[in-house]
Parts: structure tokens; sequence; C-alpha cells
């Protein structure tokens, strides 16, 4: 199947490092402390922030004198094109686990000991790269929330089919069997969080694709940053009123 | 780690604080250098499929075993495979039985991405009758005691059960020609699965904000360890997986080293890998082991499967009947030619 057309085009119409719309708004739940929708394409994700409040269960706290930070990732049953057996299965779990170690390496978590951050992920359209969308909507709910970071935690994917790096893959492409590449950045202090890469790529192949994907978290870093300082004057419109 | 029994076993202040300034200076606490992995044993067990890996102090346990199912609507041409993982408590103290924790699933998912989107093991050869029957085939991992590195060790354990399960060989016969007749190991040699590849884990651990790597680290460097990253390579030269699950951030050039460095050990590994597959192999055709006969009527439903059971041994076949008359014959030749 051809997935990049002789004159450059993918299947939805973009070019090789183009990236899906984005569509972020903060402040959509109100019971939480903090809270995001963020959407690449057809991929929607919503993310609530619980914190910092009380630790609910001790015997977890592994460091006194940091916060716990929990998470959890789960896709709604209708998100997907057949509806999902099981909400929670192994593939939450691991996802849970890598977005909660992502958060915990740039939440500034010893100025908040004794407490625990509660981060809930839920994915309401899966279109390829929910990770991504997932750590990206986790980052606009955390600054909602007030909590202190030392940076915004970015992420985006690539892929590489028919001998092209593609940025930020839809469904389609992603289960073509090509590689995909999600990688999560710390923008400002240029360090490299989350790493996952599966499917056969030769070293070479493999830095421009990690390249691509880079390039893309500074873009989305750029769009995030617009959409907190959009929020910041709203909020300021309405304290002055 | 996770559940009620996390906690039992902290690192205290002086040992964290001890590990950390010794890899200042270059030196690890077992005294290895900085990419040194230790001590690497295969043994393989009685079974087809059973490995025993020993990496150090960290013991993992591989069995593979197959089943004939009916395949996934969406690829009915190919077999599947599933890993799973069982952390034994008695490996840890916070290990807890039943329900895996999410390092488990992690392990579990990582060793499958490697096997599964690289394409290491055929699946499409596992087909027996498209549409209707595929084998499934099984990767337990038993993790019996956890010295550190858990990654790699299952990895290996799970290639080399791999490389040595021989599944039954079936053929496809009877009147519609959709019976499938499994035939016994007796009858016929069971056959090996065809791995195209072997994808190699290289498990790196970050110390000091990410200015300092270690490979394989122990059960105490993974405790004071602020970041980890997991590269899956082959022997080729491809990066099959990496997983580097959030924690401490490090550059891009940290990266693209550990990249250089699993790439650079991949071929040792391989080798060591397969010598020791080769010389289970060779001792193994030089015994003549005797199977039990352990094959029953299997339970399919579809087309009709059936057993060929085990034919009832003669009590001296013709080959041996020759021999005996050539004896006496020549028994008589000698009585004839000395009596005179």
């Amino acid at each position: 199947m051809e997935y990049v057309n002789p004159e450059g085009l993918r299947l939805d119409g973009r070019r090789f490092n183009e990236m899906r719309q984005i569509v972020a708004e903060v402040g959509v739940v109100s019971k939480a402390d903090g809270s995001a929708v963020f959407e690449m394409g057809n991929t929607k994700v919503i993310a609530a922030v619980y914190g910092p409040r009380e630790i609910q269960n001790k015997s977890l706290q592994k460091k006194n004198d940091h916060a716990l930070v929990m998470c959890e990732y789960s896709m709604a049953q209708f998100s997907t094109g057949d509806r999902r057996r099981q909400k929670f299965d192994r593939r939450s779990t691991e996802l849970s686990l890598v977005i909660r170690q992502t958060m915990e390496a740039c939440i500034l978590t010893e100025l908040l000991p004794h407490s625990q951050i509660d981060i809930f992920l839920q994915v309401l359209q899966a279109d390829g790269g929910t990770r991504s969308a997932c750590i990206n909507a986790a980052t606009l709910a955390l600054a909602d929330a007030g909590i202190p970071m030392r940076d915004l935690a970015v992420s985006c994917s690539a892929g590489y089919l028919n001998s092209t790096p593609l940025l930020d893959l839809n469904y389609v492409e992603d289960s073509a069997g090509g590689a995909d590449v999600t990688v999560g950045i710390l923008p400002k202090l240029d360090k490299v969080t989350l790493l996952q890469m599966d499917a056969k790529l030769p070293m070479a192949t493999f830095e421009t694709v990690f390249a691509l994907a880079s390039e893309g978290c500074k873009a989305i870093a750029e769009r995030i940053r617009e959409v907190l300082q959009e929020n910041t004057k709203q909020l300021e419109y309405r304290r002055a009123a | 780690m996770e559940g009620r029994f996390a906690n039992l076993w902290r690192l205290t202040v002086n040992e964290s604080k001890f590990v950390e300034s010794a890899l200042q200076s270059e030196l690890r606490v077992d005294g290895r250098g900085l990419y040194d992995y230790r001590k690497l044993t295969i043994k393989f067990g009685k079974e087809y499929g059973s490995s025993e890996v020993q990496l150090g102090q960290t013991h993992v346990m591989g069995f593979v075993t197959a089943q004939l199912v009916q395949p996934y609507k969406d690829r009915p041409n190919e077999g599947s495979f599933s890993i799973f993982t069982e952390y034994s408590p008695m490996a840890d103290p916070s290990f807890e039985p039943g329900h895996p924790g999410e390092s488990a699933v992690e392990l579990g998912r990582i060793i499958d991405r490697a096997l599964r989107e690289s394409r290491a093991v055929d699946t499409e050869s596992l087909c027996v009758l498209a549409g209707k029957l595929v084998w499934s085939v099984r990767i337990d991992l038993h993790i019996l005691d956890n010295g550190g590195n858990l990654v790699d060790a299952a990895n290996i354990a799970a290639l080399a059960a791999l490389m040595t399960y021989r599944r039954p060989d079936c053929t496809v016969g009877g009147e519609s020609s959709q019976e499938v007749i499994i035939h016994p190991p007796e009858e016929r040699e069971p056959l090996p699965l065809i791995i195209h590849h072997l994808p190699i884990a290289f498990t790196f651990g970050f110390f000091n904000k990410g200015s300092i790597l270690v490979m394989d680290p122990t059960y105490v460097e993974e405790a004071v360890m602020c970041g980890r990253m997991t590269v899956t390579v082959n022997a080729n030269g491809d990066i099959c997986a990496i997983q580097k699950p959030g924690e401490e951030g490090v550059n891009q050039s940290v990266v693209l080293h550990c990249l250089r460095l699993a790439s650079s050990r991949a071929a040792a590994t391989t080798k060591i890998i397969r010598e020791a597959v080769e010389a289970y192999n060779r001792e193994r055709s030089s015994q003549k082991v005797k199977r039990h006969h352990t094959l029953a009527k299997s339970e399919v439903s579809g087309p009709i499967v059936v057993v060929r059971k085990r034919q009832q041994q003669k009590k001296s076949s013709g080959q041996e009947k020759a021999a005996e008359i050539h004896f006496w014959l020549w028994l008589w030749w000698l009585i004839v030619t000395f009596w005179r």
C-alpha cells in the first residue's frame, strides 16, 4: 500500500514533515485542580489533575521528601473503531507507568513533600499518537493546576514508511508495520525524557526519524506555550473585572 | 515497585551515596568497568524449549509451548505468540504473587515488542489451515532471582527457549483435507521455529542527572539510578526496539552513544547464545532420549484433529531376525570347520 505518493503527499494530504492540526483547551473539568483537552488531528485526549493533596496510601510512598505522582491512562471503550473489550489491559498499565515517569521528571516534586499528585488521562478518540497527546494534555493540566514544573514535557511521534521519515503518524500509518518512534522532550533544557521505538530500523535511519520527532516536539512546545499564555490573559481579564 | 511490599527494602543513604561517589570516579561496587556485563550462563532443560539463564545473580527461566488455535480475524494466515511473565515472590520481597505489577507488565511488553514488531519469529510458517488453525506459541518467563537487570536476562531466556523449541509436525489430510493430524515425536521429528534474527536487549542505567551511564545495573545500582534505557539490537546492525520510560532527561548525544555501545556488543552476545544452543543440540542428538507418550486427543472445535497412536512394538524386527540367522550360520560353519 502506498503511504506516500510520488508527489510527497500522505494519505491525509500532509507532507512528510507536517503535523496534524492541534486544538488545546485548558480548564474543562471544573472539579479537578487542573484539566485540559488536547487534540492532535482526530486523536482527542482529556487530562485531569488532582493535587497536591494528602497521600491516600502511605505504603506507596517511596521518597519522604518528594511528592508522590500517580498516573492512570485509560482508553474509553468508544475511542477506537470497534468497541474495546477491556478498559485496563497490559498496554494501559505500561503507558500509565511510562507517562507517570515522564511527568515525574518535569514536576518539581521536592517542593511538595508528603503530598500526592494524581493525573488521570482518558483517551476519547484514538487515531494514532495517543501517548504523545496524553503527555501534552498532562503538561497543560499540570500547568493549569499550578503545580511547579522545571519545564514543559512535550511529546511527538514519527515513523518511517516507503523510505520516508514521516512526522506525527495517524492510526493507518502506525499500523502499517513500519517503525514508530515516540519522543518526549523537555524543550528548554533540551533533554530527552521519553523514547520508545518499535519495529526494525537501521541506525542511520533512526537518527533522522529521531531528529524529525524532536523538531515536532519543539513545534508542539510553542503551541502549548501560546495556549497557556492565552489562558493566563483570560484569567487576568476575569480577575481585573 | 508497587504494592504493599514495595517498600520493605530501602537502600540506606550511606549505600546510595557510596555507589554514586564511586561512579563519579568510574568505579562500580562489584569492580566491573562501566560497560562490562556480568557472567552469562545459558543452560537448557530436558524438555524442548526450556532455558535457564543466569546473568550474575539474576536468574530467569524461559519455557515455550505451542497450541493449535483459531487465528485472529484480520490475520488468518499467521500464527501468534504471546509472552507471560511471572515474578515469583522468592525472587524479591517486593514481588507479589498473582497479579503482575507494573514492572512485570513492562518487561513482558518490552520483550514482546522486540520480537513481534521486528518480525524475529516467523509467524507465517505457523499457519496450518489458513483461517482455521494456526499454532499459537506461548513464552513463559519465570523470574527466580532478582539481581538487577531482569530485562536482559529474560530476553536471552526467551530467545534461547525459542531457538531450542521444537513443535510437533502436523499434516493436513483426511477425507475432506480438513483433518489435521498431529504427529507424536516418535513418528516424526518435531520441527524448530523459524527465527530470522536475534534481537538482544541491553539495559543502561543513568546516574548523576544523566551524565554517567553504566551497562547491566545490579539490584543496588537500580535502586540508586535516576533513569534507565533498554535498547534491543540485532547482530545485523538494526535497532529493534528502544524503551526509555521517562525518568531523568538525557542529552540526545547520550542516547546515540548508548545505541552505538549496544550495536557493538550485539554480535558477541549473539555468538554466545548461538554457541550454547548448538552445543545443546549436538548433545541432544547424540543421546538417544526415550520420549514418553504424552499427547492426548486435543479438543479443538472445527476440523477434526486425529492423533495417531503409537504402533505396537513388535518383538523383534526383521533386521534383528536376519542378524540372528547370520549368527547361527556362522557358528555352524565354525563347528564344521574346526571339528575336522
